[in-house]
């Protein structure tokens, strides 16, 4: 089982690595849109130096993480499960549903595949970049370090199950371009990509930082510039965990439906 | 040759109308999806105006200018993108067009090649940005001491932001004549540009303000003549009659777009043999 | 009258990149003409540059050298005036839109190349009811089966009324069944309006049934402009008996054909493609006990290779 998961990934890897300009292309928008944010963020600093218990330094970083992100975790969706969502409209996705590997599984793998793509060309491009045009702040130590590469992995665990199931209303919707557009919409903003959590004011920051998507950048980024240690870091991967489990648990659900559906109607 | 002119325009115009018709029938057809997304529009463009209301929670000022202002700027240049998203966003898939092979369908139909690119799966839903972008003005509106000039300048603001980013969408999307799958590279200028100009140019070195008057004329979009319009002094000191000059920019570029194109067009390879 | 007149056609593409950049040569002086009312089969191996020529022919290309003149336009220059007066159909992609009912696409292409309603009305009903297309007008095109999206596009070409059809590998993929009906409206369409018919294809049956010349084009360059008989005396061309015998046997011996070779009960005869089937059968069936006989068409690409070869 695990060998085909790992051949599964490796395929999804390479898929993605055959497209070359695509990632010189995305590498420079990234580049360009976290120059811009960067400005944008340090005359804010300039004015208030500490807002949301950063400084102009931690300001910056989180741009760059945040570029880094977006295409590793696929903060607006899609990746592999839009190839779901076609075959669920093409009803293809009945070959999928009686593969001798389970679904979720499958697609999982997929997208693991697809995100060490991105995380070693456009996780770590505008990271490079981003240290060598502005102050960027690196992880103090190998906790750090380790903690954060475990918040990346959950980060891409709970996005999957999201995107997931934003793919599977095809099952019902035959066209997910509506729940696409809700969730983009959703994962644009919640994940702190448009303005970072730790600004937002008051009860609204407790709010967004107890949703799934803040494990998507804001968690990460937290550990990585050293604001969250020790119980606190537990706690920043706790719920992750926490996340994964419940939207991996809606997924099995969701799916065990669909598939009567789809047995019972054909298709 | 100014009647051949005025044909091709009048051909144009009717062929986009009848290609778009026929996508907004067919988007119809799924009544839940158009409302969802047009709501989700409207939102997403409103979310990043949320965004930096938020941050005008910790601070007054941002670059100088503060939220009335902004709102000003950000409603111009959403309208820009907007009206620029709605008649022509799709250049953006000019790639996808080229791989599928579907750009050599329409160089066989008696249109031009631009108007078919851009009235393909012509989206509807995006009229939802451009009334969000309205309502962004009307409100920054009552801020501003309105004048007949400032009313006017308004006006030829908005019409030229549109020519401005429907130019660059074009121009930068011809890239993929070129690289198929480079299309990426457009979003750094279109809604890269739509970002930039969402916020007060001071935020951003001088250098950069310079590119954006002279080789990128993002800055007309919105920042001149709103410096106009808010009767504010231009904090990098350019010249002061770049206020009035969006039309001139907006006309250079068109000509610039209309060059690469017609390079691009010629230099089109059609995929397999 | 000449409707298309091609003169030292040539058309390069780059390939590769940087260092390992070079020009390919997919078309190279191309010349031939073709009258009003012909039907031309214009084929040769895959790679050939048949369809790098036709797309140059319908202003999809640009050509990198030569002339080229179709219903006297320049194609890539005037390529709007040349699209109504051409159809252009692809084989293995549609010019339709892929999301919307057929019935929406023929309306938008009325609109599109501005034919008259009625003029529109009566093709589209004639074209439906030859092709039979009447119970899929509200499918969506993406929906379809491959013969059906071929008819629907071929309506689509048709429906402006063109003084010349391209067809590039128009019966790929289909059964023999969608051929042969395609094939006999072809033919139905060249006789009654006079339409010129311009084929790539890989099937020498598609050439057979509809073509009274055929251009051949091997690695660019056309190597033969002539009736399909003389390609086959040219090419030296052969069919194919495969006999299956009841019992294995020595090699069969009938005048007329050879024995190519041996596998067991079955044989391959070959006899000349001009030559009739029918008194090698006969000698075949007199003399042998046969289980079952059938005949192999020559196959294009054999007859380029013979061509080729001397």
């Amino acid at each position: 089982m695990i060998p085909l998961y790992v051949s599964v990934a490796t395929r999804a890897f390479r898929r993605y690595s055959t497209y070359t300009a695509a990632t010189l292309s995305g590498l420079f928008t990234n580049c360009v849109f976290g120059c811009i944010i960067c400005f944008v963020y340090l005359a804010l600093w300039d004015q208030r130096p500490n807002a949301g218990g950063y400084d102009a330094s931690d300001a910056v970083t989180y741009v760059w993480l945040g570029q880094a992100m977006l295409m590793t975790v696929m903060v607006w969706g899609g990746g592999v499960t839009n190839d779901l969502a076609e075959r669920i409209r093409s009803g293809d996705v009945a070959i999928d549903l009686y593969r001798p590997v389970p679904l979720i599984g499958w697609y999982v793998a997929q997208d693991v595949g697809r995100a060490g793509f991105h995380l070693l060309t456009r996780g770590l491009g505008p990271t490079i970049v981003g240290a060598l045009l502005f102050d960027v702040r690196f992880p103090s130590g190998p906790v750090a370090w380790l903690g954060f590469a475990v918040a990346v992995v959950l980060a891409l665990l709970v996005s999957f199950a999201v995107r997931f199931l934003v793919a599977s209303t095809s099952f019902w919707l035959l066209d997910a371009s509506g729940p696409n557009a809700v969730a983009f919409l959703m994962a644009a903003f919640f994940s702190g990509l448009t303005v970072p959590l730790v600004i937002f004011p008051g009860w609204s920051r407790d709010v967004v930082m107890a949703l799934p998507w803040a494990s998507y950048i804001q968690v990460p980024a937290d550990i990585w510039l050293g604001k969250r240690e020790g119980w606190d870091l537990l706690a920043g991967l706790g719920f992750g965990v926490l996340w994964a489990v419940v939207l991996f648990a809606a997924c099995h659900l969701v799916l065990r439906r669909a598939t009567r559906k789809v047995v019972v109607q054909g298709g | 040759m100014a009647d051949q002119a005025t044909g091709v325009i009048g051909v144009s115009a009717r062929g986009y109308r009848d290609i778009a018709r026929m996508w907004v029938k067919a988007a119809l057809a799924y009544p839940a999806s158009f409302w969802m997304m047009a709501a989700s529009q409207f939102f997403l463009t409103l979310l990043d105006f949320v965004g930096i209301w938020i941050m005008f929670h910790t601070i007054d000022s941002l670059g100088g200018f503060d939220l009335t202002e902004i709102a000003f700027l950000y409603g111009a240049t959403a309208f820009g993108i907007g009206v620029a998203d709605l008649l022509g966003g799709q250049v953006e898939r000019l790639g996808e067009l080229i791989r599928m092979g579907r750009l050599d369908g329409m160089l066989l139909k008696p249109l031009p090649l631009l108007v078919q690119v851009c009235a393909d799966q012509f989206a509807l839903r995006r009229v939802a940005r451009i009334t969000q972008a309205l309502v962004m003005l009307g409100v920054a509106s009552y801020w501003v001491d309105w004048t007949p000039a400032k009313v006017g300048l308004t006006l030829v603001m908005l019409v030229s932001g549109s020519v401005i980013f429907l130019s660059i969408f074009v121009v930068f999307g011809c890239v993929q004549f070129w690289t198929v799958d480079a299309s990426e590279v457009a979003n750094a200028f279109t809604y890269g540009g739509n970002t930039m100009t969402q916020y007060p140019l001071t935020v951003f070195p001088k250098q950069v303000v310079t590119a954006l008057t002279y080789l990128v004329p993002l800055a007309f979009v919105n920042w001149y003549p709103s410096l106009y319009i808010l009767d504010r002094a231009d904090p990098y000191g350019f010249p002061e009659w770049l206020r009035y000059a969006s039309p001139i920019a907006a006309v250079a570029l068109v000509a610039v777009t209309a060059v690469v194109w017609r390079a691009g067009v010629r230099h089109y390879e059609s995929t397999g043999s | 009258m000449r409707l298309i007149e091609v003169q030292e056609l040539r058309r390069t593409f780059t390939v590769g990149r940087f260092r390992a950049k070079r020009e390919v040569v997919a078309v190279r002086d191309v010349s031939f003409a073709i009258e009003a009312g012909e039907m031309v089969g214009y084929i040769g191996p895959n790679g050939a540059g048949k369809s790098t020529t036709i797309k140059m022919l319908t202003g999809i290309l640009v050509p990198s050298g030569g002339r080229l003149e179709v219903a006297g336009l320049d194609p890539s220059r005037q390529r709007t005036d040349l699209a109504r007066r051409i159809g252009v159909v692809f084989g293995q992609r549609t010019t339709l839109w892929w999301d919307l009912p057929l019935r929406d696409s023929f309306a938008v292409l009325q609109r599109i190349y501005r034919t008259s309603p009625r003029r529109h009305e009566q093709n589209l009903a004639e074209y439906v009811e030859l092709l039979d297309l009447g119970d899929l007008l509200d499918t969506p095109v993406r929906q379809l089966s491959l013969g059906q999206r071929m008819r629907g596009d071929i309506v689509a070409a048709l429906l402006h009324d063109p003084e010349i059809l391209f067809l590039d590998e128009p019966t790929i993929g289909l059964d023999v069944i969608s051929k042969g009906r395609l094939r006999e409206f072809l033919r139905t369409l060249n006789a009654t309006r006079g339409t010129t018919l311009m084929l790539t294809t890989h099937d020498l049956q598609d050439i057979e049934a509809l073509c009274d010349r055929v251009i051949v084009i091997d690695h660019g360059t056309a190597v033969f402009d002539g009736a399909l008989a003389d390609l086959h005396r040219e090419g030296g061309s052969t069919r194919t008996l495969v006999v299956d015998l009841v019992d294995e046997a020595p090699p069969i011996s009938v005048p007329g054909a050879t024995t190519r070779k041996v596998d067991g009960p079955r044989q391959w005869l070959s006899f000349p493609t001009d030559a009739s089937a029918a008194p090698i059968v006969a000698a075949v069936a007199a003399a042998y006990d046969v289980a079952d006989l059938s005949i192999q068409e020559p196959d294009i690409e054999d007859v380029i290779r013979e061509l080729y070869s001397r």
